[in-house]
């Protein structure tokens, strides 16, 4: 089945929130962000702003009729600062008016002044300092203080990841209209429906039902629009609540980028010890999180960070510990991956440093080391199959790792100033919300007299398929044509309360849910099929291809006749049901528990061409064997795997998150943010899939596939580094992400520091941009 | 002020009397309501929202991609602007039944931009469609969600559909064009051109626009401009005694497919390769690359290698500078405000002259230098006679190396040399550490675009290996 949006998509058809039709008298929202990381706010002046024609209000947090307070889990969120700013683009206050340009114009209007307060940007300072969000949490199994004596070597390491831009192509906005009885309906950009609700509700001092929010689809969330869609679509309601006109605010790329939080920072020291044939015995890493301003859902990444440590491996002795670290940055937030990707990185690094010392290829010591089924994670969860072991030993038979080492071994041999690097990277990735309760979903469905269905579930469509994957489920647990049945917009006002859309579940719990009401309402008809054909035994109905038959015989009674009569007998045609993860727990005391419905795994291999005079590469090729159980849709989900992987190889390479040390964001453009493009992926993209991996809990025996595949990128970096060895084996580099043609250059020729650090030439003063 | 704008959008006339500095993506979403078109990042980055725009010559439309979120309005006087709408038929055209086949769209967000750029690519007349044809389609484009590999893979699709019949008018024939392209010409012929008096010098002047709306976005709808692009004769190309002359609005997509500069730096279209994107190619102009004075500007750093000349103009007289002493400091010109770039003379390389241009950035397409280099060199059995030699990025100004150049000039090329050269250049030059580098790393860079450079204008007297004997 094609993506059910892809036609629409492809003729510009498609609508976002700012695409709707505009309500006359529309008026357009922009922020005034903090021009300073971190201060007291000693005045805050917008009379000038109050001034251009066309603004029609300047809003701040005095403004806010219910509570200043937006924190998903801790709160320590304003919508609106008002004492003190604790990040340069904290939102301070609201301009409305006629145009976005008048808005925008507005902003340029207002001033501030501040007492300056010291500026954190590195999490270990913070941590230094206590600036500690939740609390440090620590994993442990086995005896990691007693297992050191009996490892023949131990290495210890620093590893300092960068963050990550989500440069969804859509960015930020929300349009809110007031409505009769003190409604506010919000057409929001955003994974999470009900936080947006939620908080704006408190924000406005109104109960939950009086606030509406309805999403079609969005341009690009990848958790970026998990949490942070919520200020916007509350900034959109206050100006629709103050003003009692529709107001649309719609962040530009370069506020959306200084604004809103990225992936994750970390700084993450560890110790390993092997035995010398290169089996783990023990594992300590201490992770400091750099976690923005504010909590946000920075506990919850931390919390995956370090359930994901362990990667594929086994490590009977474990201590794995890290801090949420509160630092002067936009808040970090959920990033496809979740925390995830740093705990692998950590894991990798420890385990090329093994092999390093050894002196073996690193994949001899990850596949010594590969989980096995009954293996005991690090948090007291067992791991359930062998599927790490099979897609290890398939990607690395079915690619020839024998042949693709030779290739390399010799290319390099053959040639001085390009070098070739391959990395083989595991992936086993944990799928449900790691905080139990969010894991619930429910779905509306409705059967029309003429036959037709309407859908609703929880969650959003956001590129990853889920309304195509819906419509699937649906025609499938009903039995009839997929023309039948439209997918609604995903509204407040007929699903309550759901999760966002988020950990590669949504499809895993709305399509679930979707199967529970279509069964109820299957169950109906089957009932009233008994009485009305005079045939026994509700359960022999079957439906296929919209005829109605009996023990696999038709009965001459199609779908359309079945659903007329039925109604006609007054059968209840519509059904709301719910779903909740089974068997998923966890015990946060004793840090133990099973936090995972199931692990997708898989591997892949990745080579790279790396030109050392420039320090300029090629990603060349990704090999991929990947877990995909009994896939709902390939097209949908090849295209979750690509996606993902062109995120993660961007992550450890180009994508260079940098902030100065006055906490002011310098790659805040498209011109200085660079993500993957054509020309960067790899020409060479296999995957392949793992057979007889079905999952018992997916729909339809599907599994998640939205997250897994981005960690598949990190091999690149380690592929890197083989090729910067065979350059020059004489130096040792630091495991420091991205790795930009910068530091390869950088890495590749220290003395030239040397050199010219004598010389001691002049550099002309400038600050300006140089572009 | 009110200047009439007169152009045609998809099958409908308009004419305007907005500001002509205003954005042509401001005016399609906002006042046309035509929504397909998007804003992902304003400043020509992403791609979404390309529109085509065609131009009468010779009773002939021409079409090419362009970002809208950099262009005048002003500017469409007498053109033809073409959205996703006014491609739209009845039935999916080819390129988006080719999308829509390979699942090559997710969220839907860059879509409409990417199909209006292959469609582009399609119109051009006598072009093939290759991987390579379709990947320079997409070289203006970002795609968060794909992946881009399904996006290529729409070329076996478009292979299929169009059998490379491309053009409007084999397009139109085969109906994945709708048929109101027919009309165009005739009626873009009607339309008289524009009354904006030559010559006057406003607040903005406009060529491209790629650099001066990211520069001045917010001022320009509320200031006077000058559409330079509407002067059809500052497009030229031809050649004088000794010299070619280019017209300053060339564009970079102009300037590297026309004959005569081919003929003298064979290799442009390789370099172009690592310059802007297909869109920007399109509307970035030669002569705002030099006045824009970027340090890092690689058409600029080319022509300065290849010691290029300006001719300015005023209302008075013109007058002709070297490129090498047009830079008196950083955004500090050899111009007074009331001068016009009209053309650039190149001169004609002597026959055995090789020109090699390198640019190293993050990401090697569509991303600005860290550090670029040109050199040119004329030479026998390794004896440098002439060389000219600029870089970008290590400097407050595009640099022409002069002392490493008068080092190198009579010298015999060995790695002893290249090493003294080098020690001259890094005397030259004082580059800064910003988001593009340290101030380390481009020296570095520098000194390792050199070596490269040479090793490959010199294989049989240099190698790679000599220069690391230290280590
Ligand atoms: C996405 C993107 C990618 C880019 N990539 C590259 C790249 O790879 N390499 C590169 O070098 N540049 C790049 N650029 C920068 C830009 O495209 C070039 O510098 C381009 O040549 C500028 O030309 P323009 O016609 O658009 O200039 P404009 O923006 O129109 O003008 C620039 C300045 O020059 C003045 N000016 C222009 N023409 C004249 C004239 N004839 N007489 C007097 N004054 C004049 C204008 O008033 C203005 O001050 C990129 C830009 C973008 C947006
Ligand atoms: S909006 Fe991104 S290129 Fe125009
Ligand atoms: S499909 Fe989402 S950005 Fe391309």
């Amino acid at each position: 089945m094609k993506n059910i949006d892809a036609a629409l998509h492809t003729r510009g058809e498609s609508e976002y929130a700012d695409d709707l039709p505009q309500p006359a008298e529309m008026l357009y929202a922009a922020v005034y962000g903090s021009p300073e990381a971190h201060g007291k706010v000693l005045k805050l002046d917008f009379s000038e702003a109050n001034k251009v024609p066309g603004v029609a209000a300047v809003l701040t947090a005095k403004d806010i009729p219910g509570e200043n307070q937006i924190g998903p889990i801790i709160q320590d969120e304003p919508l609106l600062a008002k004492e003190e700013v604790h990040f340069a683009g904290q939102p301070l206050a609201v301009v409305i008016a006629s145009s976005p340009q008048t808005a925008r114009k507005g902003v340029g209007f207002i001033t501030a002044e501040f007492e300056e307060l010291p500026i954190i940007t590195d999490p270990k300072v913070a941590y230094a300092k206590g600036e500690i969000i939740g609390t440090p949490r620590t994993l442990a199994i086995g005896d990691v203080d007693a297992a050191w004596d009996k490892c023949d070597l131990v290495v210890e390491g620093t590893c300092d990841m960068g963050g990550q831009e989500h440069v969804y192509l859509e960015t930020h906005r929300a349009r809110a209209i007031p409505l009769e009885g003190n409604v506010i309906r919000i057409h929001a950009s955003t994974q999470s429906p009900y936080a947006c609700q939620r908080a704006a509700a408190k924000i406005l001092g109104v109960r939950h039902h009086r606030i509406e929010v309805d999403v079609k689809r969005i341009g690009g969330g990848f958790g970026g629009k998990e949490d942070q869609a919520t200020p916007i679509a509350c900034m959109a309601a206050l100006g629709a609540w103050y003003t009692g006109k529709p107001v649309e605010l719609v962040l530009n790329r370069s506020e959306d980028m200084r604004m809103t939080g990225k992936r994750h920072p970390y700084i993450s020291d560890f110790k390993i010890g092997a035995t010398k044939d290169g089996k783990i015995l023990a594992f300590e890493v201490n992770h400091y999180q750099n976690s923005g301003a504010t909590a946000d859902l920075s506990t919850a990444v931390l919390e995956r960070t370090l359930y994901h440590s362990t990667n594929s491996y086994f490590i009977p002795n474990a201590r794995i510990s890290g801090a949420c670290c509160r630092t002067n940055l936009p808040s970090n937030t959920a990033f496809r991956g979740f925390g995830g990707p740093q705990g692998m990185f950590v894991i990798e690094c420890a385990l090329e440093k093994i092999a390093e010392a050894l002196n073996k290829p690193k994949e001899e010591i990850q596949q010594k080391n590969l989980l096995k089924k009954g293996d005991l994670f690090p948090f007291g969860q067992r791991f359930q199959n062998n599927h790490v072991q099979r897609a290890w030993k398939n990607t690395l038979s079915s690619y020839d790792i024998e042949g693709i080492r030779n290739r390399i071994d010799r290319f390099n041999s053959e040639h001085f100033g390009t070098k070739k690097g391959y990395a083989v990277m595991p992936v086993c990735f944990g799928i449900s919300f790691t905080t139990t309760f969010m894991n619930q979903a429910s779905a509306l469905v409705h059967v029309y007299t003429d036959g037709s269905v309407s859908v609703t579930t929880g969650g959003i469509e956001m590129g990853q398929g889920l309304s195509t994957n819906i419509v699937k489920i649906a025609t499938k647990a009903f039995g009839i044509s997929s023309e039948r049945i439209k997918l609604e917009s995903t509204n407040t006002t007929r699903i309550a309360n759901m999760s966002p859309s988020a950990a590669s579940s949504t499809t895993l719990l709305n399509g679930n849910a979707t199967v529970l009401a279509i069964k109820q309402i299957l169950s109906r008809l089957k009932s009233f099929a008994v009485e009305e054909l005079n045939l026994p035994d509700k359960d022999s109905f079957t439906i296929s291809e919209e005829k109605i038959l009996h023990n696999g015989k038709d009965t001459g009674m199609t779908w359309n006749d079945l659903v007329h009569k039925a109604y006609l007998s007054r059968i209840g045609l519509s059904a709301h049901a719910f779903f909740a993860t089974p068997d998923i727990w966890f015990d946060k005391k004793k840090e133990r528990g099973e936090p995972f419905a199931y692990h997708v795994v898989g591997t892949a291999i990745v080579e790279v061409t790396l030109d050392c005079l420039s320090g300029t590469y090629d990603i060349d090729s990704v090999k991929i064997v990947h877990d995909l159980g009994r896939p709902l849709n390939r097209r949908i989900d090849m295209g979750q795997i690509e996606g993902g992987l062109a995120q993660g190889l961007g992550w450890v390479t180009l994508e260079d998150l940098q902030y100065d040390e006055k906490g002011q964001l310098l790659s805040n453009a498209l011109a200085n943010y660079k993500v993957p493009d054509v020309y960067f992926m790899p020409d060479d993209i296999q995957v392949k899939f793992l057979t007889n991996a079905d999952s018992e809990l997916g729909p339809y025996g599907s599994k998640a596939v939205g997250e897994p595949p981005l960690m598949y990128g990190i091999g690149a970096f380690f592929a890197l580094r083989h090729a910067m060895k065979a350059f020059r084996p004489d130096l040792e580099f630091p495991p420091t992400s991205p790795l930009t043609p910068e530091r390869v250059l950088m890495s590749l020729h220290p003395e030239f520091l040397e050199e010219i650090k004598e010389l001691e030439f002049p550099s002309h003063t400038l600050t300006e941009e140089t572009v | 002020m009110s200047i009439s704008t007169q152009f045609i959008l998809n099958d409908q006339d308009i004419q305007t009397n907005f500001h002509p500095g205003i954005l042509i993506l401001d005016f399609l979403r906002q006042n046309e309501k035509l929504m397909g078109t998007k804003e992902g990042c304003r400043e020509g980055d992403c791609g979404a929202c390309t529109v085509i725009i065609g131009e009468l010559a010779n009773g002939k439309v021409t079409y090419k991609p362009v970002t809208s979120c950099l262009m005048p309005l002003g500017e469409l006087h007498g053109k033809h602007l073409v959205t996703i709408e006014g491609l739209n038929l009845p039935e999916l055209s080819p390129v988006q039944e080719a999308i829509v086949e390979e699942g090559a769209t997710q969220c839907g967000f860059c879509t409409p931009g990417i199909v209006v750029s292959l469609t582009a690519s399609l119109m051009e007349k006598g072009s093939e469609i290759s991987r390579d044809s379709v990947m320079r389609a997409l070289s203006g484009h970002l795609c968060r969600c794909t992946g881009y590999r399904s996006l290529i893979a729409s070329e076996t699709h478009l292979l299929n559909a169009v059998d490379n019949a491309t053009g409007t008018d084999a397009l139109l024939e085969k109906g994945f064009l709708p048929g109101y392209f027919r009309k165009i010409a005739e009626r873009l012929n009607k339309i008289p051109s524009s009354s904006k008096p030559d010559g006057v010098v406003e607040d903005f002047l406009i060529a491209g626009g790629t650099d001066l709306y990211i520069q001045e976005n917010k001022a320009i709808p509320d200031s006077p401009v000058t559409i330079l692009n509407l002067r059809q004769e500052l497009k030229e190309i031809t050649r004088k005694n000794g010299y070619i002359s280019v017209g300053a609005l060339t564009s970079f997509e102009e300037f590297a497919s026309h004959s005569d500069i081919l003929e003298i730096i064979p290799e442009i279209e390789e370099y172009m390769f690592l310059i802007a994107s297909w869109q920007i190619r399109n509307r970035a102009t030669i002569g705002g690359n030099i006045i824009n004075a970027s340090p890092i500007g690689d058409m600029t750093i080319l022509l300065l290698a290849m010691n290029a000349h300006l001719v300015l103009q005023n209302g008075i007289g013109t007058r002709t500078v070297p490129l090498t002493s047009f830079y008196k400091g950083y955004k500090q010109l050899d111009k007074t405000n009331s001068e016009v770039l009209t053309e650039i003379l190149i001169p004609v390389p002597a026959k055995k002259t090789r020109i090699h241009f390198d640019k190293v950035s993050k990401r090697k397409c569509l991303d600005i230098a860290s550090v670029n280099l040109a050199v040119r060199v004329e030479e026998e059995d390794g004896f440098i006679e002439e060389v000219g030699l600029a870089a970008g990025g290590i400097a407050p100004i595009p640099l022409h190396l002069k002392k490493t150049c008068s080092f190198l000039k009579g010298q015999i090329v060995s790695r002893e040399i290249m090493e003294d050269a080098i020690a001259v250049m890094q005397e030259e030059i004082s580059p800064i550490t910003d988001i593009r580098g340290s101030r380390e790393y481009k020296r570095l860079l520098a000194r390792q675009l050199v070596i490269k450079s040479f090793i490959r204008l010199f294989p049989k007297r240099l190698s790679a290996e000599e220069f690391y004997e230290k280590y």
